[in-house]
């Protein structure tokens, strides 16, 4: 395949970026965008040119670091997949392809597609835990009965792999469904109820404070987040400010 | 409480909570309007009971001037902020990919339905207020209308075909604004099972409402 990218260079966080055309070629249906963009780069090493930043670890969908807006959509046109698990069969044979990074207030560009998503470590920070003495005498995970619903659920939840997609699909930049699903994984089971009304008030607290838009359910985030999270979660993190707010 | 209601989430369930009493208020008032085709004696009458109850008038009155106002500041307030949150445009966006028009663009039906709002109160809302509070009438009669005077205001004003158009279009973005504002409301307050099992009503709620005015509109026009 030969193809044309258009893709976003920003030389680093104080500089204006631009969108670059580069062509490429000789790109197999079998590879991974990601491969793509490995190829690219070798091509553009071999001219002499500075290589295009882009963020990547496991290439296996599941450490949550590529981050690109492939044509309009967070980690392309498939659904349920990173950008890693995104094959170069999804398009064709002298194509056009958009590359940019997440854009949000909240997530600053750091170069090209890099972008710094410590505003969702800052959340986690806040509250996204248990606090578990385990010096020795952690107990069975087994000795406290859990319903399988709620289980489930909860693992559904914990799934969120932290991309940032929610917030680069979003019109508001809200990151309502990260927030919901890291309170929803904890609110579910009986292990985060002790410290569940603490948790959502200051997480959403640390939300704010990163400069998130509000969540206006249009449901984007739904559809173009890898792992599927639930808009429910957003419902239920409402629900658990509610009650920890009365 | 307080707290919770300076929070992103707080002023979304407020904003719900605004949308529910505006929904309510929406249902009865076309309930109220189709007897001006059905029964035009009892909806002059019920007008009448309407525009005279102090507990509509000085109790629920102010609270849905509350609503409307809070509603549309608030909307606004939270675009604002949300397009703060947004930064930088993107060079390609496929919106139509993930989410409809009409959830997407909510601030452009509000607006329509601003600038509605204010043409209804030019309309009929600010007549009234100074018929009944700066005149002094309230007997809800005209000369030269025998009986109560609502069903000919009513009529009146719907002969002007500029009007009609006006009240349709905006019925229309009045309709999007609720196809997705209706279920949104739900899932604002924390109800998603609701929210999915009421997918249908807000589709027939956000048709009937806006078109049931409309044909109201329309079939006062045609026959007068």
């Amino acid at each position: 395949m030969n193809l044309t990218l258009k893709i976003w260079r920003q030389k680093d966080a104080n500089s204006k970026g631009q969108m670059t055309d580069y062509k490429v070629s000789e790109i197999s249906e079998h590879m991974s965008f990601l491969e793509m963009m490995d190829v690219l780069n070798e091509q553009i090493i071999n001219k002499g040119e500075e290589p295009v930043a882009f963020d990547h670890d496991c290439r296996e969908g599941i450490c949550g670091m590529c981050s690109m807006y492939i044509n309009g959509e967070a980690h392309g046109p498939d659904r349920g997949v990173t950008t890693c698990q995104l094959h170069m069969r999804m398009f064709k044979d002298g194509d056009t392809i958009t590359i940019e990074p997440w854009k949000a207030a909240a997530f600053p560009v750091v170069k090209d597609l890099v972008v710094d998503r410590s505003a969702f470590d800052r959340i986690q920070h806040a509250g996204g835990y248990i606090s578990v003495n385990t010096s020795g005498n952690t107990q069975d995970a087994n000795s406290i009965p859990i319903a399988k619903e709620a289980a489930d659920t909860a693992m559904d939840a914990a799934t969120c792999i932290g991309c940032g997609a929610c917030v680069a699909t979003c019109k508001n930049s809200s990151a309502m469904l990260f927030v919901g699903a890291k309170v929803s994984q904890y609110a579910l089971l009986p292990q985060g109820q002790v410290e569940a009304a603490d948790r959502v008030k200051n997480m959403v607290a640390q939300m704010d404070l990163e400069g998130f838009g509000n969540c206006t359910n249009t449901g984007a985030c739904e559809v173009e987040c890898p792992k599927g999270i639930s808009l429910d979660n957003i419902a239920r993190m409402n629900r658990e400010l509610m009650k920890a707010s009365i | 409480m307080g707290g919770f209601f300076k929070s992103s989430i707080g002023r979304k369930v407020a904003m719900a909570l605004s949308a529910f009493f505006l929904m309510f208020f929406l249902l009865q008032h076309l309930a109220i309007n189709i007897l001006s085709v059905a029964n035009p004696d009892l909806f002059n009458e019920v007008s009448h009971f309407m525009g005279t109850n102090p507990v509509v008038q000085f109790a629920l009155q102010p609270v849905l001037i509350f609503a409307v106002v809070f509603h549309f500041v608030m909307g606004f307030i939270l675009d604002i902020k949300n397009r703060k949150a947004n930064g930088a445009k993107y060079a390609k966006n496929n919106g139509a990919a993930n989410s409809t028009w009409f959830s997407r663009n909510m601030v452009i039906s509000g607006i329509t339905i601003l600038a509605f709002v204010l043409l209804h109160f030019i309309d009929f809302w600010f007549p009234e207020i100074n018929t009944k509070f700066i005149q002094g009438d309230w007997s809800g009669t005209m000369p030269g209308v025998d009986g109560f005077r609502y069903h000919e205001e009513l009529v009146h004003k719907f002969m002007n075909p500029a009007r009609v158009v006006a009240y349709a279009v905006a019925f229309v973005f009045l309709g999007l604004h609720l196809a997705h504002g209706f279920t949104s409301a739900f899932q604002s307050v924390g109800a998603a099972s609701l929210r999915k099992k009421l997918e249908k009503v807000g589709i027939a709620y956000s048709v009937i409402v806006p078109f049931g005015f409309i044909f109201i509109a329309l079939y006062h026009f045609f026959n007068h």
